[in-house]
C-alpha cells in the first residue's frame, strides 16, 4: 500500500534531470479537487492497491476518485466521485479493491506540506517533497489547509469517469523513433496483447509480450527527453510505458507515446493487466483530451 | 565564410510534446544549437509550454494541449528556429570542481589504470588535464554528461555494478566521465570523489551545473578534502569559475 502526497508534479527542473513526479492519474487527481473545492492541482493522497484509515481530527470534507478501494465512514460505505462531509472524530477506512489500482483522497483546503521546487509532489528516490520525502505510515498527522466553502454536493456525469477494465486498449501516437523498428516489429506492437509484469511501478509499467522487433540499428539511442506515456522499447523487445517518476532522459528507442487521455487508464491497471495498442492521430488524440477537459471545466 | 543551413526536425512525442531535433550525435555545435534554441523559446515566453527537457541533440517541448494546439506549435518552433541565428547565449562558465582521486574514495581507479596500460598517478594527471563540456544534465537530478575525456582512459562499465555509489563519486564508463549527484546504483569505475554538493534542494542555486558549462577537475589532498567538505556544509565554500572564453 504505496501512500503519498502528490500534486500535479514539478515542473521547470527536467532540464537538471529533475523527474516530474506528481500523481499518476492526474485526471483523477484533479476530479478529486474539483469536488471539494480546491485549486485543481492541489496537493491531495495517492494511495495504491489498498487505503490507509484515516481519522479526522477537525471537521472537513473531503472526496475519492480513480478506483473504488470499498471506502467506509464510521463503518457505513460511502460512494467514490462525490464530496463528502466529515466531522471531527470521523474514520475513513477501506475494505478492498474493486477496479481500478489507485485511488486519489482530496482533502478540502488541500494538504499543507512545505513546498519544494515549486511543487508538494514526493519524488522518493531522491527521499524529495510531500510528506518528509517518504510514503506515509502509520500514526503520521496531515495538516490540511484552509477550506474554500464550495464543495460541490452533486454527482458527476456518468460519461465522464472511465470504466476500468483489466484488459484494455490504449490508444497512442507513433514515433519518434518508429523507423527504428521493422514492419513486423510494428505489426507486433500494435497487435499483440501485453501483460503488465510485477516490475512496474510509479516510474512505468514494464510489460511482457510478443518481442517488438528492431530494425539492425539496434535499441540504443544517445539519451533523450522521455515526455509522460512514452513507450521505449529495450533490445529485449518487451515495452515500458513510462509514468509518473520516470527519469527524464533515457537511451532505449521510443516506439510511440501513449494518449494524454488514455494516461489514467494506464494508471490505473496493475500487475496482471493486459494492454493491447492502438494507433490513432494527434489531431484525434487532441480533440478526446480537450472534449475531457471540457466536460471537467463544467463542473 | 559561408555557413551551412542549420536543418532542424520537428518531431512530436505524443500529443503534449514536440522534439526539436537539431542534428545527428554528439558535438558541441548540434549542442549548442539546442541550447539557442532554448533560449529562444524561454525568451518568447509561449503560452501553453510547460517544460523543456535539452539532451545532446534535442529540445524537448512540454506543453499543454488544451491550450495549444500542436499545428499552432509546430508554427511557433518553426518561426523560433527560422530565427536561430540571432539567438545569444548567457555566459557560460567553466568551474573547478575539487576531487580526492583514489583510495577510498577512488576504488577502481587500479582497474581503469590496469585496462589502460597505464599507472594511478597518469589516470589522475589525464583526467584532470582536460576542460570537460556539460552536454546536458539527466538521468538522476543533478547528474551531468560530460564530454570531452581523453581516449586513453576509456574503460567499458564493470561486469557487475554496485547497488550503492556515494554522493559525489567521480566515475568512468565507456567513453565517458561523470559525477554522481545523489546515492544511487551504477556500473560506472569510481576513480574519486567530490566533496561538493551537485545538487541541494534547499540551496539557490538547487543545481550547481548547466548545459553548456564546463569543467575541469582538480585534484586535491584528505587535508583540502575535509576542509572542503566542512565550508560546503556551511554554505561558505566559493565555488572557484571562470567566464569560458
Amino acid at each position: 500500500m504505496l501512500t503519498t502526497v502528490q500534486d500535479k508534479g514539478r515542473y521547470g527542473y527536467q532540464r537538471y534531470g529533475m523527474p516530474i513526479a506528481g500523481a499518476m492519474d492526474v485526471f483523477s487527481l484533479r476530479l478529486a479537487n474539483l469536488l471539494v473545492g480546491n485549486d485543481v492541482d492541489a496537493a491531495c493522497l495517492e494511495t495504491t492497491f489498498t487505503g490507509p484509515e484515516i481519522h479526522f481530527t477537525a471537521d472537513g470534507a473531503f472526496a475519492l476518485t480513480g478506483a473504488d478501494m470499498g471506502p467506509a465512514l464510521n463503518g457505513v460505505p460511502v460512494s467514490i466521485n462525490r464530496a463528502l462531509k466529515v466531522g471531527r472524530g470521523d474514520t475513513l477506512s477501506f475494505s478492498g479493491l474493486k477496479n481500478g489500482f489507485r485511488t486519489y483522497i482530496a482533502f478540502a483546503g488541500g494538504i499543507n506540506v512545505p513546498e519544494v521546487m515549486g511543487s508538494r509532489s514526493t519524488y522518493l528516490r531522491a527521499n524529495l517533497g510531500g510528506f518528509a520525502g517518504r510514503a506515509l505510515e502509520a500514526g503520521d498527522e496531515l495538516q490540511l489547509g484552509e477550506m474554500n466553502s464550495a464543495i460541490r454536493e452533486t454527482a458527476i456525469p456518468d460519461d465522464l469517469v472511465p470504466r476500468y477494465q483489466s484488459d484494455q486498449t490504449i490508444r497512442i501516437i507513433s514515433g519518434p523513433e518508429v523507423n527504428r523498428f521493422t514492419m513486423d516489429g510494428i505489426h507486433s506492437f500494435l497487435t499483440s496483447e501485453y501483460r503488465i509484469t510485477e516490475k512496474s511501478d510509479r516510474m512505468g509499467y514494464r510489460l511482457a509480450g510478443k518481442p517488438v522487433a528492431h530494425t539492425e540499428a539496434g535499441a540504443d539511442i544517445i539519451s533523450s527527453g522521455i515526455s509522460r506515456g512514452t513507450v521505449q522499447v529495450p533490445g529485449n523487445g518487451q515495452p515500458i510505458i513510462l509514468m509518473a517518476d520516470r527519469q527524464t532522459t533515457g537511451g532505449y528507442t521510443r516506439i510511440a507515446c501513449v494518449i494524454s487521455a488514455d494516461l489514467t487508464l494506464v494508471a490505473q491497471m496493475k500487475p496482471g493487466d493486459i494492454i493491447r495498442f492502438r494507433e490513432v492521430t494527434i489531431d484525434r488524440a487532441q480533440e478526446i483530451f480537450a472534449e475531457r477537459d471540457r466536460l471537467l471545466r463544467k463542473l | 565564410m559561408e555557413k551551412d543551413k542549420l536543418t532542424l526536425q520537428y518531431i512530436p512525442s505524443g500529443d503534449s510534446a514536440f522534439i526539436i531535433k537539431a542534428g545527428e550525435g554528439i558535438s558541441a555545435e548540434v549542442n549548442t544549437t539546442v541550447r539557442k534554441l532554448l533560449v529562444s523559446l524561454e525568451n518568447w515566453k509561449i503560452e501553453g509550454i510547460t517544460d523543456f527537457i535539452p539532451s545532446y541533440n534535442e529540445l524537448m517541448v512540454c506543453y499543454d494541449p488544451t491550450v495549444t494546439g500542436y499545428r499552432h506549435l509546430l508554427d511557433i518552433l518553426r518561426a523560433c528556429g527560422n530565427d536561430i541565428g540571432s539567438v545569444e547565449l548567457p555566459d557560460a562558465y567553466t568551474v573547478d570542481v575539487p576531487v580526492l582521486y583514489g583510495g577510498d574514495c577512488g576504488p577502481d581507479i587500479q582497474d581503469v589504470a590496469d585496462h589502460n596500460y597505464l599507472l594511478p598517478e597518469d589516470v589522475i594527471k589525464i583526467h584532470s588535464s582536460v576542460t570537460y563540456l556539460v552536454y546536458m544534465v539527466g538521468f538522476t537530478p543533478g547528474f551531468c554528461y560530460l564530454g570531452g575525456m581523453d581516449k586513453r582512459l576509456d574503460t567499458p562499465r564493470r561486469q557487475a555494478p554496485r547497488l550503492k555509489i556515494p554522493a559525489g563519486s567521480v566515475g568512468i564508463a565507456g567513453n565517458q566521465s561523470g559525477i554522481y549527484p545523489i546515492e544511487s546504483p551504477g556500473g560506472w569505475h569510481l576513480i574519486g570523489k567530490t566533496p561538493l554538493q551537485l545538487f541541494n534542494p534547499e540551496r539557490k542555486p538547487e543545481f550547481l551545473f548547466s548545459a553548456g558549462d564546463s569543467i575541469r577537475f582538480l585534484p586535491v589532498t584528505e587535508n583540502e578534502f575535509r576542509t572542503i567538505s566542512e565550508e560546503v556544509k556551511k554554505g561558505i565554500y566559493n565555488l572557484k569559475r571562470i567566464k569560458t572564453a
